[in-house]
């Protein structure tokens, strides 16, 4: 009952985030001094073909109007132009990316479960991987296993992600041969070249992020470990396996946890540069693309996408925070 | 010191510890032994530093790796220290059971207490599981207490209060029949009502079941409750040990003597005699005047009153002690009157100014005439600054002095609190306890204020530094003349101390009067179940004590 409560009230409290995320998007995008009119007027670009460029962009309305086309367009659908060049963009319209000629939402439909791919089995690894690498450095803090797991880590924080990928490339894709450089095979035609592709940009981001948990696993675990309900679980007899894993790591995956969440879910929003290492046409390559061909519309829709996505992942967290943290609950 | 006729069922010989390095001076524990009986109950008292928790530590394999343990601990004949891991693993919990000091901390948050006791029985009997295992918890909760039971079982620790969760402890602790527990600090966390009701199950365990109890405890007023014989420790040495009744009649080191001494007295339920002369015009336009005042929370959507319709008043150079349990809203009062929580209701008044009607600027002028001494010295000093800027801070903040005048200042405040100028240049880690609060008193007396408040400011130091800090603080208030609103716990250091006493109960004033007619002779039944429970450093009268404690709880 009052989990059915929580979770409506963050729901409420996740539209109007989008709606302020989409207003300062809008703002920031639509009033920049480039002009898409312009880019999408052609050649030659006479006075008369720009005015109509504009008004089938609905760009001759004041701002507020465009914002409010903009709003409805994602709940009701739109329609830019009249007549038969008339264009429809079916609800819900992120809007439209005439140099595509493709609706935005459509453009994120299809490249989504790449980055997808991408990001579900990389922050799995680096969980994983991780907690276990802290978890252990913690147990044998100041022994070499520490030591040696916390040079590792040291490296994985400072190392660039398109170095630790290109490296990657050169030893297992040319040096060995063992996987392919790039590109991306979809889970439904062949799951095993699916999972030979992503087998390297998983180990790219996990091997920079793991350091990361593995830091943060071991100073939390640390800490745990010399709390007093720990030496409890001692005094009772319990064996040390039991005292670390089911008391000491179960109180410090807490906030383990909590970073867990938003990162996936930023990482989600898309794998920019991994995307563009391993040559993977995700959200993060069309996003970059549509930079580069200043496709505004595409760049307003995955900037919402990806707003949509954290905030999605920071209800998912609080309710998640709820359920291992019994505190929480009662607060 | 147990009878000769009972075989012990731990035998301590010729027990060390020490820590890192070599040699005799890192000695934390130094050939300590003491043999535990079935059936009676053994006080290890100390102060810090003494290694009664290490020695206690020590006999359950518990000590960090980098101790080195050596001499003889015997459990029923078998020798411990040394043992391998798994037999030592045996012990702790299916020979041995612990009680440790803070139940809120000494058990894990994200399970419930049922789950938590049900695992310390599995680790011992595996074969029990299922209906009968939890049953078997419901039987232990209900066995030390809890009624209950089932309820609380499936409580996180958070949802209960202090003195159940210390229950569960003791449940937890006896769940595979040890012939020993080992009670570190039980009370040291709870209130003397809880207290008292948890020495009395403990001592029911050692009468009924025949449990051997080894107690560890700083509080002297425990030890006469409870202890049948007791060792004095100090700096990891035995000073001291024999029958409690005749160590305390006639301690035979001095600084068991010393230890006596120090704390302090409640004196005799329903004596009198001594009447205090109030010490100035206490009517005289008080410096502090509660009449009805209210502080409210929020606490899940509903309103909260953490104090209740509260009135009383302090008058110029009066120490007033202010008493109760936890939650019985006590800080709540020293915080609202530095205007730290609002007054919700009733009026509340500092030198002569309304704290509800006054506005920013003025409240802040309030502020600059009261001093505010916390509990733990350790936390309320910022460990970033030296001592000599923590002191100059409510100068900097309310004065214009100039550096030089400041410095002079800190001098003089330190020199006021009896620590040597030279520690303005120090750190509060570099400095013991005691040292710490001489410093909080010297800022909190920087501005020379007409109110002082000390909210607790000896609970966190032992017995021999207390009474210097409440000497210092005595002879300050004498010095300087401020009101005092003294906040405690601790019945006999508020007697010590204190004019006049509020008693708080659940944020109501339950009773108020001049502190020696109140603490000896109360009117009202909570003030006299406080007292009771309020154990007293001297084995006959506190067993008296007792016996009005059980009366007055049956009556309850």
């Amino acid at each position: 009952m009052r989990i059915a409560r929580l979770v409506t009230s963050r729901l409420v409290g996740v539209v109007l985030v989008l709606l302020v995320v989409t207003a300062i998007t809008f703002v920031i995008f639509y009033l920049l001094p480039s002009n898409p009119a312009q880019l999408s007027c052609g050649k030659p670009c006479t006075p008369e073909n720009l005015a109509r460029a504009k008004q089938f962009l609905g760009l001759d309305l004041p701002w507020y109007g465009q914002f409010w086309e903009f709003l409805r367009g994602i709940v009701m659908g739109r329609t830019f132009g009249t007549g038969a060049d008339a264009i429809v963009c079916n609800a819900p319209c992120f809007g439209y990316s005439f140099q595509l000629n493709t609706p935005v939402t459509e453009l994120i439909l299809t490249r989504f479960p790449v980055t997808a791919s991408i990001a579900v089995g990389a922050a799995a690894l680096w969980f994983v991987s991780g907690v276990a690498g802290g978890t252990i450095a913690a147990v044998w803090r100041r022994k070499a296993p520490d030591r040696a797991i916390m040079t590792v880590a040291i490296a994985g924080v400072s190392s660039p992600a398109y170095l630790v990928g290109m490296l990657l490339i050169l030893l297992f894709g040319f040096t060995l041969g063992w996987l392919p450089t790039g590109g991306y095979e979809p889970f439904g035609d062949d799951p095993v070249q699916w999972f030979l592709h992503l087998l390297l940009p998983w180990t790219a981001l996990a091997f920079i992020s793991s350091a990361v948990y593995a830091r943060l696993t071991r100073s939390e675990l640390v800490e745990q470990l010399g709390l007093d309900y720990v030496r409890t679980a001692r005094a009772k007899g319990l064996g040390e396996g039991a005292v670390v894993m089911r008391h000491g790591l179960r109180n410090a995956l807490i906030p383990v946890v909590t970073l867990f969440g938003l990162d996936l879910g930023t990482l989600l929003g898309g794998a920019v540069i991994s995307e563009r290492v391993f040559s993977m046409q995700g959200l993060g390559a069309l996003l970059l693309d549509s930079i580069g061909r200043l496709d505004l519309q595409v760049i307003v829709g995955i900037t919402l996408f990806s707003a949509f996505l954290i905030a999605i992942a920071n209800v998912v967290v609080d309710i998640v925070y709820g359920l291992i943290d019994p505190r929480v609950r009662a607060a | 010191m147990s009878p000769a006729d009972v075989t012990p069922v731990l035998s301590v010989r010729d027990l060390s510890v020490s820590f890192g390095g070599s040699g005799e001076a890192d000695r934390v524990v130094d050939s300590v032994g003491f043999d535990l009986a079935p059936g009676r109950v053994l006080a290890l008292v100390g102060e810090s530093g003494s290694g009664k928790s290490v020695t206690a530590m020590s006999v359950l394999g518990l000590l960090p790796e980098t101790a080195r343990v050596s001499g003889s601990v015997r459990l029923d004949g078998r020798e411990l220290v040394g043992a391998a891991s798994a037999e030592l693993r045996a012990v702790r919990g299916g020979r041995i059971g612990t009680v440790f000091q803070e139940p809120m901390s000494a058990f894990d948050p994200v399970y419930p207490i049922g789950r938590q006791i049900a695992e310390a029985i599995r680790v011992h009997r595996r074969g029990l599981r299922g209906a009968a295992l939890r049953a078997r918890v419901r039987e232990l909760l209900t066995s030390v207490g809890l009624p209950d039971a089932a309820r609380i079982a499936a409580s996180h620790p958070h949802e209960l209060s202090g003195g159940q969760l210390q229950r569960a402890m003791i449940a937890m602790a006896l769940s595979c029949d040890p012939v020993a527990i080992i009670a570190d600090e039980p009370t040291t966390a709870l209130d003397v009502t809880v207290q008292a009701g948890i020495l009395d199950l403990l001592r029911t365990l050692r009468d009924t079941r025949g449990t051997a109890i080894l107690l560890i405890t700083h509080d002297m007023g425990v030890v006469a409750d409870l202890a049948d014989d007791v060792i004095v420790m100090r700096q990891g040495v035995i000073v001291e040990s024999g029958a409690v009744a005749a160590v305390f009649d006639s301690p035979a080191s001095e600084y068991t003597r010393e230890l006596l001494a120090a704390v302090p007295s409640l004196g005799a339920l329903g004596d009198a005699t001594e009447v205090a002369t109030p010490r100035s015009g206490a009517d005289a336009s008080p410096v502090v005047v509660l009449d009805g005042a209210s502080v409210a929370f929020r606490r899940r959507g509903t309103a909260v009153r953490a104090v209740d319709g509260a009135s009383f008043a302090i008058g110029r150079g009066e120490v007033v002690g202010l008493v109760g349990e936890s939650g019985s809203g006590k800080s709540t009062i020293g915080r609202a009157l530095v205007g730290l929580v609002p007054v919700a209701s009733g009026h509340a008044s500092v030198a002569g100014v309304e704290l509800g009607a006054a506005g920013r600027r003025e409240r802040r002028r309030v502020r600059s005439r009261i001093g505010y001494v916390f509990q733990d010295p350790a936390s309320s000093l910022n460990p970033r600054n030296t001592i000599g800027t923590s002191i100059a801070e409510p100068l900097l903040l309310h004065t214009a002095q100039s550096a030089a005048e400041r410095t002079a200042r800190v001098r003089e405040l330190l020199a006021q609190v009896r620590l040597p100028a030279d520690f303005a240049r120090r750190y509060p880690h570099e400095l013991s306890g005691g040292q710490r609060q001489r410093v909080a008193i010297a800022r909190a007396l920087a501005l020379e204020p007409e109110l002082l408040i000390a909210d607790e400011p000896t609970s966190a130091l032992d017995v021999s530094v207390q009474a210097s800090v409440l000497e210092l603080l005595e002879e300050l208030q004498r010095r300087h003349g401020f009101a005092c609103l003294f906040i405690s716990h601790d019945l006999a250091v508020v007697r010590r101390l204190a004019d006049r006493v509020v008693v708080l109960h659940r944020g109501r004033v339950v009773e108020q009067g001049p502190a020696a007619a109140v603490l000896a002779a109360p009117a009202e039944a909570y003030t006299r179940r406080l007292l009771a429970a309020a154990p007293v450093a001297d084995p006959e009268a506190q067993a008296a004590r007792r016996e009005l404690w059980r009366e007055l709880e049956a009556v309850r």
